[in-house]
């Protein structure tokens, strides 16, 4: 069958526009401006992390002298906040995950002609401004908020405890902003399921778990790599939620590297942050993909 | 009962998760209707002053004008750079092509204040102050993979058969590319500048590091949580979603209507 | 600049054409003519270079080497909108985007014919769907599509119409029913149609003429009635219908027949249908089509002691699975007109045939070749 794809391949020999230089035509101005605005800045970053205050002591003025011990004292200045990113983000990829994957099910096979609409509504949350929604959050959540009114009333929390300003509710908050990122693949990959598989395996003797377990959590595994990498990376990052629902314990890697820029202005430890943050993801990411099996990302 | 419940589990988990989805919106919306005053923390009684009056707060208006220019601008330069791209992956061979792939996949692996913080250092480095342009400039940035991603998908999704039915047609590979193949990209382009409309209009992280003494809605709202949102933001807040949701609902009805493939 | 191709006819004539695609030859040097106003079947199995040949007429694929003319024009290296060759594609094509109306007229305005609406209401009623021409192609059932994509190519009077498996998407009621329309359009318009197919009794029921190919090659060209009654080799024999082929030694020939021991019988075969090559063993093939045998009666050739293994009843007739004495199986095909009725399984029987419906092939081929191709495969 290899010549098939032989065929295939080069059956798209006469189609669209055939000059040899029109990909590259294409290519140049979106690309260039990936160039410009996000691969030099970065390597400009690099440049920026390893620098030392100049000689003139003046505030936010540095020269490079290539100290990337710059690196160790950022880390160990923002270790705990560095792990505490890592482990919120994980606790929110896997929340959402847990609330994604029956939703994007109940739409991808039990929603009948209502499929459309219901993906609508899964993303139309999102047509609000999400620093709103956060408020939201905080306000529902909040002391006089009817869930904590409601959770006092039945004695079931303390009449001082309350539910915003803690971890809780960064993670909370983390797990409902990223969702749609987690919705959306797993309701692809779902989608593209053939319900028949799944009666053939429940044919075969296989009951409801089991059909799950061998048959629809494997098939739907790109969807679960795509939407946990997309709910991972920028939760990771993230600084808002920290700030608008935790409080000075809850603060993460985002509140530093943004403190050490605008308040500080530290620019090499902010910069050296970055870095560090973007390996530590990239790396994360790396690993998991290659466990996972699943190398088309994009 | 008990059977009715578990025939029907994923059916009332799916419900509860739509529940918990629009929890915050409906408070947003219930919320536009507060008789607030300044700070709408808690309800005061029912109004339609504040959606009479959606420029009533000092503020709000102008960082809504900024936001609304700054979508449009870097949705229009985004799609057009992400759909050649798109079209130069989807529809060519070329050397070089996983670098391509690498490089538009990157910025959506790159956490928000990486990119934000590095173009902050690269403008300051340069002696270009913060503003309107450099936020324009960083928002194609990260728009641009979105788009690509989305109109590639499109283009991957269409029957070659159709360009080859064309050319077969005597139309030239100019006219096929008019009259075929860009008619059917199409909607994937258009929900690209969608999406990178709202990643845009929304964005707070990259936009607070670039946009200087700018202020966009969400900074507005970001720097105005501290002593309480007005209740214009809710009001603009609820119009988006109802002006969004309707674009999109249209969208589908027309899809749905013009080609049922 | 197109409207040089519309004044383009005659026959159409590859020369030599080849196909590679690496070291693989998806087309080996093929050569034939289709005479102008004919409907030609390009008959074979899924990956014989059929399709391949097609697109390399439609001007789809550039041939590696060798020519494609009409007439005396010279189209081999033509892009595909300036040949007059229109394509009917596999599953139709037809642009989702465009009404019914369009999607006819679309060629039509391509090459700058501003006046569509009479051609295009003509050609649709022509495929009895005129009604349907302001709708989208989405709303239309897989038959009636079918039609416009042969309306929104004839409507363009090519020189050619080429199909590629025009009706594979469709069931088999509906194909036999567009079996017949096509060939009565085909009457209609006069243009010639070639038609590529895996469906022999697609090709058979349509086709004046037929080629049948095979890796690459055509094995055998002719007419529907020549092909099976004359295959000249044995994927002909098989991919045709079915064929019994046991193997023999030509012992000698008296008169216009030819004598060939088969397992110790004598078997009669007309001289003029061996088309075994010389070799030095004389080796052949003896082929005969199922329904030819008799069990019954007695007809020159015969074969005796054969064990009936099985029996399916098909309605028209009868068909039998009987192990010869030397272990090969043979069918026969029987008319269910009474006469075979009370045979049962295990029963001894006789085979016989006249012998010119017997023919010779090759006796150093493969026995099997064209028989084990999926023919739903592609």
């Amino acid at each position: 069958m290899a010549f098939v794809a032989a065929v295939a391949k080069r059956s798209s020999t006469v189609r669209g526009i055939k000059r040899p230089s029109t990909p590259y035509l294409l290519l140049i101005p979106g690309l260039l401006w990936l160039c410009l605005f996000f691969i030099y800045p970065l390597i400009n970053l690099a440049s920026t992390s390893t620098q030392t205050p100049s000689e003139s002591g003046e505030i936010g003025s540095y020269v490079q002298t290539f100290r990337f011990a710059n690196y160790i004292d950022a880390f160990s200045g923002a270790r705990e906040q560095f792990t505490r990113s890592i482990i919120y983000a994980l606790i929110a990829t896997l929340l959402a995950l847990a609330i994604s994957y029956p939703l994007a099910y109940a739409i991808a096979f039990k929603s009948g002609k209502w499929k459309n609409l219901l993906l609508v509504l899964v993303v139309a949350p999102f047509f609000t401004s999400f620093l709103l929604r956060t408020i939201a959050w905080k306000q529902i959540l909040g002391n006089e908020g009817p869930v904590v009114t409601v959770l006092r009333g039945l004695h079931i929390i303390g009449p001082q405890t309350g539910l915003t300003a803690s971890a809780f509710a960064v993670v909370t908050g983390m797990t409902y902003n990223f969702l749609p990122f987690m919705t959306l693949p797993l309701y692809a990959s779902l989608e593209r399921i053939d319900p028949r598989t799944l009666e053939a395996a429940g044919d075969l003797y296989a009951n409801a778990i089991t059909t799950f377990r061998k048959v629809t959590f494997p098939l739907s595994l790109p969807g679960v790599v795509a939407g946990t990498l997309l709910t991972f990376i920028p939760a990771a990052g993230d600084y808002i939620n920290a700030t608008l629902l935790g409080n000075p314990k809850t603060k993460m890697v985002g509140n530093v590297i943004e403190s050490r820029f605008f308040e500080i202005v530290d620019y090499p430890t902010a910069a050296a942050l970055s870095f560090m943050l973007m390996a530590a993801i990239l790396i994360l990411v790396a690993v998991y993909v290659r466990r996972s099996g699943t190398d088309e990302l994009v | 009962m008990r059977r009715w419940i578990s025939k029907n589990l994923i059916k009332i988990y799916a419900f509860l998760a739509f529940v918990y989805l629009f929890i915050p919106i409906a408070y947003t919306m219930a919320f536009s209707f507060n008789d607030a005053g300044k700070s709408n923390l808690t309800w005061r009684g029912f109004t339609f002053k504040n959606w009479q009056n959606p420029c009533g707060a000092p503020e709000v208006c102008s960082a809504l004008g900024n936001s609304l220019k700054i979508g449009f601008i870097a949705t229009l330069i985004a799609t057009i750079l992400g759909t050649m791209i798109a079209f130069a992956l989807g529809r060519h061979r070329f050397k070089g092509r996983s670098t391509v792939n690498l490089l538009i996949f990157l910025p959506m692996a790159t956490p928000e204040i990486v990119l934000g913080a590095s173009l902050l250092a690269m403008f300051l480095n340069l002696g270009i102050n913060p503003g309107f342009w450099p936020t324009v400039i960083a928002h194609v940035m990260f728009c641009i993979s979105f788009v690509v991603v989305t109109v590639k998908a499109r283009i991957a999704s269409l029957d070659p058969k159709l360009e080859e039915a064309a050319m077969d047609l005597y139309a030239s590979e100019v006219e096929t590319f008019r009259r075929v193949t860009f008619p059917l990209v199409m909607p994937g382009i258009f929900g690209a500048a969608l999406l990178a409309f709202s990643l845009s209009f929304d964005d707070f992280i990259i936009t607070n590091f670039n946009s200087g003494t700018l202020t966009t809605f969400p900074k507005f709202v970001y720097v105005s949580s501290a002593r309480g949102i007005p209740a214009q933001a809710n009001v603009i807040g609820s119009l988006m979603f109802l002006l969004a949701l309707g674009i999109v609902l249209a969208g589908q009805l027309v899809s749905s209507r013009k080609n049922r493939v | 600049m197109v409207d040089k191709a519309a004044s383009v006819k005659g026959d159409l004539r590859l020369s030599n054409l080849v196909k590679a695609f690496g070291d693989f030859h998806a087309v080996d040097d093929l050569s034939l003519v289709i005479p102008e106003g004919s409907f030609f079947a390009l008959l074979g199995p899924s990956g014989c270079g059929k399709t391949t040949t097609l697109r390399m007429i439609a001007g789809l694929e550039e041939p590696t080497s060798g020519s494609i003319a009409i007439g005396n024009t010279d189209i081999t290296y033509e892009k595909p909108y300036a040949r007059p060759v229109n394509t009917v594609f596999q599953n139709y094509a037809l642009f989702p985007h465009l009404t019914i109306f369009e999607n006819v007229a679309f060629g039509l305005r391509r090459r700058g014919i501003k006046d569509v609406k009479d051609a295009v209401t003509k050609v649709l009623e022509l495929v009895e769907l005129g009604h349907l021409a302001q709708r989208k192609p989405g709303q239309l059932s897989g038959g009636q599509q079918q039609r416009i994509a042969v309306a929104r190519a004839i409507v363009n009077r090519p020189a050619l119409l080429l199909l590629d498996e025009p009706l594979g998407a469709l069931d088999l009621k509906l194909r036999r029913q567009m079996q017949i329309e096509l060939k009565w359009i085909q009457t209609e318009v006069g243009i010639t149609f070639v038609h590529v197919t895996h469906d022999q009794e697609e090709a058979m029921t349509m086709a004046d003429t037929i080629a049948v190919m095979n890796e690459g090659r055509i094995e055998q060209m002719g007419s529907p009635v020549e092909l099976y009654e004359s295959p000249r080799t044995v994927f002909v024999a098989n991919f045709l219908g079915q064929s019994n082929l046991v193997k023999g030694k030509i012992e000698g020939s008296s008169g216009n027949d030819l004598q060939v021991s088969v397992h110790g019988n004598r078997i009669t075969v007309p001289s003029g249908r061996n088309f075994a090559k010389e070799n030095s063993d004389k080796s052949v093939l003896i082929g005969i089509r199922p329904e030819k045998i008799s069990i019954e009666h007695s007809a020159g050739n015969t074969l005796g002691g054969g064990v009936i293994t099985d029996i399916s009843f098909v309605g028209v007739s009868t068909q039998f699975q009987i192990q010869m004495p030397w272990g090969q199986e043979l069918s026969v095909f029987e008319q269910n007109d009474g006469g075979a009725s009370h045979l049962q399984t295990g029963d001894t029987v006789q085979l016989s045939w006249k012998p010119e419906f017997t023919f010779a092939l090759d006796g150093t081929a493969d026995v099997d070749a064209g028989t084990s191709v999926n023919p739903d495969e592609e």
